[in-house]
């Protein structure tokens, strides 16, 4: 069985149907590729699987759980991670944190621990600090731990994100434009680090990308939307060659 | 000394923090053994406790939560009220240290539980709309405790909302709230030792919270909702899990100021009173919880120290107030600041100044 699957997920917005028939499998994990032209509904797909949008039709199963209209909190809990294309941090707070914040559902303790500072508190505030200072090596941020997100550089900030996402411990993370504002070489190097982490946490990835080399470098499997609807999936080389995601993007009939 | 620059740059920034109050405390305590504070000053101490504890709890709301709220003075007032309640009749007759402590524990709980009743729609509202709620609900509960005349007698207490005679009390019943009037004629409990163990003992439980899990998920929340509740932060639970807390602490510190008056009446706990704490923690620094402190007491006790000005004092007191103001906020003065800093630290004296501030830099 799918590690994911979205069933005719539609959602509209009063008269506009922003995604309909959204028919989508994704395994565990693998790379999966989401693209499409401007304003095709890409990041409404995010939303609705994360359950920032309630979809006005469909199924969204989770590894045999049913996860429609869950509240984003839950849904999470529940094994799907994802990064924004607006990055979206804790900006006051420092990097270590951030992650920290990442981990609060894999490593707990209780408010009154936290504040009387009863037993276990260090215990676990340590094993936090160190899978945290994991992560935040695998992504070269070990030295910058105890600034500020805010004050990272943009390429940094993107990848700090997802290594949030991925302290969630998720099952699925979602990736909305991991390489938007990259120059060649850092994106070069993020598709490097994506391949390691999938490999390494053995987490499927859902990926929006605009830059084209990217997707069909590290996706194995494409989905391309366009005007709410799938309009082709399959391989990247099935997908170059196709003529209705030639037309979506080019216009033509 | 090398075990403390080891240590965490938060757990050291904390001790100062507790440095200052202990600090503040034995001061304070060898100027009045050594009768040089005057009778209004030593008057002062407990409030100065008073609306340190309401600065810092305000402070987890507005800097640590993120959401503003103008109903402090109503949690203030619920605590006060119960606190008070429970002091005229059982505490009076305890060891003045436990019945204090029992009173602030009540006083704590009841706003505590006003927190959460109140919390649970406000919570749903952001920014503006918050403000306007939070101010509507401390209004309520200023209005509502004028109206209650609350007596007891052999048969217990009796509670009406028209006047005291409908209280039916028998002969020798007490009448313990008299509606406006509100509670008279009690014996004064705090101390101001009481006070600066209320102030420390909210330090523990604000700083200890930030610095934790908890505290974490409140911060990440007013950083970022959005991102906040996709990493699986319960942001309803968060949200009032600081409210609670901010208001349990403002509840104690109600009835810290209760007990230090032998009569208490609903309409000191008005806007007025919500709005001077916010200033307070606005002046101090928003999510600055030394900064709290430090503005609570200074622009505590500063009308007082106009007052020879007489009619000018509180046109002085406002202009100080713009200047703090100005002084800590604007980006302009902000980055004169530095120039002069810059400029000054090429004396040697001043050398020495900055390389401490370097030192404490961040930790703030």
């Amino acid at each position: 069985m799918a590690l994911l699957e979205v069933m005719n997920v539609g959602i509209a917005f009063g008269g506009l149907q922003a995604v309909a028939q959204l028919d989508m499998k994704i395994e565990k994990g693998h790379l999966y590729g989401l693209i499409g032209p401007n304003g095709a509904g890409k990041t409404t797909v995010f939303n609705l699987l994360t359950g920032v949008y309630r979809p006005t039709e469909g199924d969204i199963i989770l590894d045999g759980k049913n996860i429609t209209g869950n509240a984003p909190a839950k849904i999470n809990q529940a094994g799907i991670a994802r990064t924004f294309q607006n990055i979206r941090l804790f900006d006051q707070m420092t990097v270590l944190d951030n992650v920290k914040i990442g981990l609060h559902n894999q490593i707990k303790y209780s408010m009154w621990t936290g504040i009387f500072r009863l037993p276990g508190f260090k215990d676990k505030e340590q094993q936090m600090e160190y899978q945290a200072m994991k992560l935040l090596k695998i992504f070269d941020l070990d030295k910058e731990a105890n600034l500020p997100a805010s004050s990272l550089p943009y390429g940094k900030q993107r990848k700090l994100e997802i290594a949030r996402a991925l302290a969630t411990n998720p099952k699925l993370l979602l990736l909305d434009e991991p390489a938007a504002g990259m120059n060649p070489s850092e994106s070069e190097e993020l598709m490097n680090t994506i391949k390691f982490v999938q490999k390494e946490f053995d987490v499927a990835i859902l990926l929006i990308e605009h830059d084209m080399n990217f997707v069909m470098g590290i996706c194995e499997y494409i989905y391309v939307l366009d005007y709410g609807r799938i309009i082709a999936q399959g391989t990247g080389e099935s997908i170059r060659n196709n003529p209705k995601v030639i037309a979506a993007y080019l216009g033509g009939d | 000394m090398n075990s403390l620059k080891t240590m965490k740059k938060s757990t050291r920034s904390n001790l100062v923090t507790y440095g200052i109050v202990i600090g503040f405390y034995v001061v304070m305590q060898l100027l009045v053994s050594g009768g040089m504070l005057s009778n209004s000053m030593q008057g002062m101490l407990v409030p100065i406790c008073t609306y340190v504890v309401l600065a810092v709890s305000l402070n987890l709301t507005v800097g640590i939560l993120g959401e503003l709220s103008l109903g402090h003075a109503g949690f203030m007032s619920a605590g006060a009220f119960s606190g008070a309640v429970f002091w005229v009749i059982a505490g009076v007759n305890m060891p003045a240290p436990l019945g204090l402590a029992l009173a602030m524990l009540i006083g704590g709980v009841v706003a505590g539980v006003f927190g959460f009743v109140i919390g649970i729609p406000v919570l749903r509202l952001r920014g503006d709309y918050l403000a306007i709620v939070t101010l509507a609900f401390g209004e309520i509960i200023k209005n509502v405790l004028n109206a209650i005349y609350l007596g007891w007698d052999s048969n217990g207490l009796h509670f009406s909302l028209s006047d005291s005679a409908a209280l039916n009390l028998e002969e020798g019943g007490e009448v313990i709230i008299n509606g406006a009037i509100g509670i008279t004629g009690m014996k004064k409990a705090s101390t101001f030792t009481a006070g600066i163990i209320l102030v420390l003992l909210t330090l523990f439980v604000v700083l200890n919270l930030v610095n934790s899990r908890a505290g974490r998920a409140i911060m990440s929340i007013r950083d970022n909702r959005i991102a906040a509740e996709a990493t699986g932060i319960n942001v309803t639970k968060y949200k009032l899990m600081a409210f609670i807390t901010s208001a349990f602490l403002a509840g104690m510190a109600g009835v810290l100021y209760a007990l230090n008056m032998s009569a208490l009446a609903a309409r000191k706990f008005d806007y007025n009173t919500s709005i001077l704490v916010l200033v307070f923690v606005v002046l101090g620094g928003i999510g600055n919880i030394r900064g709290s402190i430090i503005a609570a007491a200074v622009l505590y006790v500063l009308p007082e120290m106009l007052r020879g000005l007489n009619d000018y004092r509180m046109l002085i007191y406002a202009i100080i107030l713009i200047v703090v103001m100005i002084f800590n906020q604007s980006p302009q003065v902000v980055a004169w600041r530095a120039q002069v800093w810059e400029k000054l630290s090429t004396i040697g004296f001043f050398q020495k100044l900055a390389k401490l501030k370097k030192q404490s830099k961040g930790e703030a």
